[in-house]
């Protein structure tokens, strides 16, 4: 666990977005901005998926990511490899310490798997992908990879197994980006009910981005 | 995690696939895919689709968190994001299948073993894992967007307490096998080439022996199918597909 505090201020932002509990956002970050993702509540899953804005066929890349920094978690000094081999983010800071890549997000098709088959209709992360995605027009199914699943905890065993445990964040944790490259953030504030990724009760985050 | 010795199970067809080599084909619904390691060593990189609606892919996190496993083995099958199994692991002599490598590209490869290029040494040339992949997903007119997390066949990868990656040299011995068993129609894309972690220092990818098997019942599937609860539904979302 690696923690290291950012010493921007909230009022010195140049924007600001609370996405409520369950729902998607997309949005644009140019290089050298800095994003902050805020766990207002705790233990709130925030599923992530980066693009360059100028050519969205590169994308986030977590076995290239996980490979060249030779570690199976995200957290502060990560950098975020795309499929092209290029840093689209750098993670400059953490509260919470740690970040899951290999759980996926959530999906209605995922959720009869996984918990029953009755769990088809309710919410998941992959249709406010899609929603976001096919409303925004630059990104479809396609483009949605693996995802980054910022302030959840799935701790892999030597083993080899993975184990969902209770979330290690809490209100007010958060984690800071700098954009290497012009960047689509794709986000959805997970909606699962199904297990303790969110504390069993999901709940609003923020977006603050600093110039 | 062997299966009923009086099952019929021809043999349709065999061929190699060299080191290096790239290879891409569907795999019907009722058949398996028999891999093995010739030599000992190898380690093919693996990406699948539906060979139907190649939308729907391989999605190695379903797989891994709907089977609570980092490893890939026998019993374990590989999810679509649809929910549905595009193969079943129906035998494995090696125990340890590896799911964080993935492939690296030319640049990372000329970093790792240095220059190697097809004007000096023909068909000897240094390829790599992702220029393989694409290659033959061009083939079914596929993208780069098509290109997921792949699996590592033959290799092992561990986490310590810490979270940090340990290349488990010496994980398949020559004539190791994994076989593969598909209740869908699925498009297999693979390649021969070193683990992107392995540390050897030369390009010297291992070949292996690909064989098709016609099975004639479900006994090959049955206990991927009932390994776990995930996977009994899995299977049922794959034959409400055929409905």
């Amino acid at each position: 666990m690696h923690i290291i505090e950012s010493q921007r201020v909230p009022e010195q932002a140049v924007f600001r977005h609370v996405i409520p509990a369950g729902e998607p956002y997309i949005f644009n970050v140019n290089a050298g901005q800095t994003v902050r993702l805020l766990d207002l509540e705790g233990n709130q899953a925030i599923d992530t998926l980066f693009y360059s804005s100028t050519n969205p066929r590169e994308r986030y890349d977590p076995q290239r990511t996980l490979r060249r920094q030779n570690r199976a978690y995200l957290g502060a000094g990560s950098v975020l490899y795309s499929n092209l081999g290029r840093a689209l983010a750098t993670i400059v800071a953490d509260t919470c310490g740690r970040h899951d890549t290999l759980g996926g997000a959530c999906a209605q098709e995922s959720n009869t798997v996984r918990y029953a088959l009755d769990k088809r209709y309710m919410h998941s992360c992959r249709d406010n992908f899609l929603c976001a995605c096919l409303h925004d027009g630059r990104l479809n199914k396609r483009d949605i990879g693996a995802n980054i699943n910022f302030f959840m905890n799935v701790p892999v065993t030597p083993e080899g197994g993975l184990t969902f445990e209770d979330g290690i964040s809490a209100a007010g944790k958060y984690v800071e980006l700098r954009a290497e490259q012009d960047l689509i953030v794709l986000i959805s504030n997970c909606p699962q009910l199904n297990n303790p990724c969110n504390g069993w009760n999901p709940t609003a985050a923020e977006v603050l981005v600093w110039d | 995690m062997s299966k009923d010795p009086l099952a019929l199970q021809a043999r349709l067809y065999e061929e190699v696939l060299p080191g290096g080599g790239h290879a891409s084909f569907i795999l019907k619904r009722g058949q398996s895919l028999r891999i093995t390691d010739i030599e000992g060593g190898a380690n093919v990189s693996m990406m699948m689709l539906n060979a139907q609606q190649p939308s729907e892919r391989l999605n190695l996190p379903d797989t891994l968190k709907g089977q609570h496993t980092a490893r890939l083995q026998a019993g374990h099958c590989l999810y679509s994001d649809m929910g549905r199994v595009l193969a079943a692991i129906t035998e494995d002599t090696c125990g340890w299948h590896d799911s964080f490598g993935g492939v690296l590209n030319a640049e990372e490869v000329r970093e790792k073993y240095g220059q190697g290029r097809y004007q000096e040494l023909r068909n000897g040339f240094h390829r790599n894992g992702v220029d393989n992949l694409l290659v033959e997903m061009g083939k079914w007119n596929l993208d780069l967007q098509d290109l997921l997390m792949v699996v590592n066949l033959f290799s092992r990868v561990s986490v310590d307490a810490e979270g940090i990656f340990h290349f488990v040299p010496g994980n398949s011995k020559a004539g190791d096998y994994i076989e593969l068993a598909a209740p869908m129609d699925t498009l297999i894309i693979l390649t021969a080439l070193q683990h992107p972690m392995d540390p050897h220092p030369h390009y010297a990818p291992r070949p292996v022996r690909l064989a098709w098997l016609q099975t004639h019942s479900d006994d090959s599937t049955h206990a991927c199918r009932h390994s776990r609860p995930e996977n009994e539904r899995a299977f049922h979302n794959t034959e409400r597909f055929h409905l």
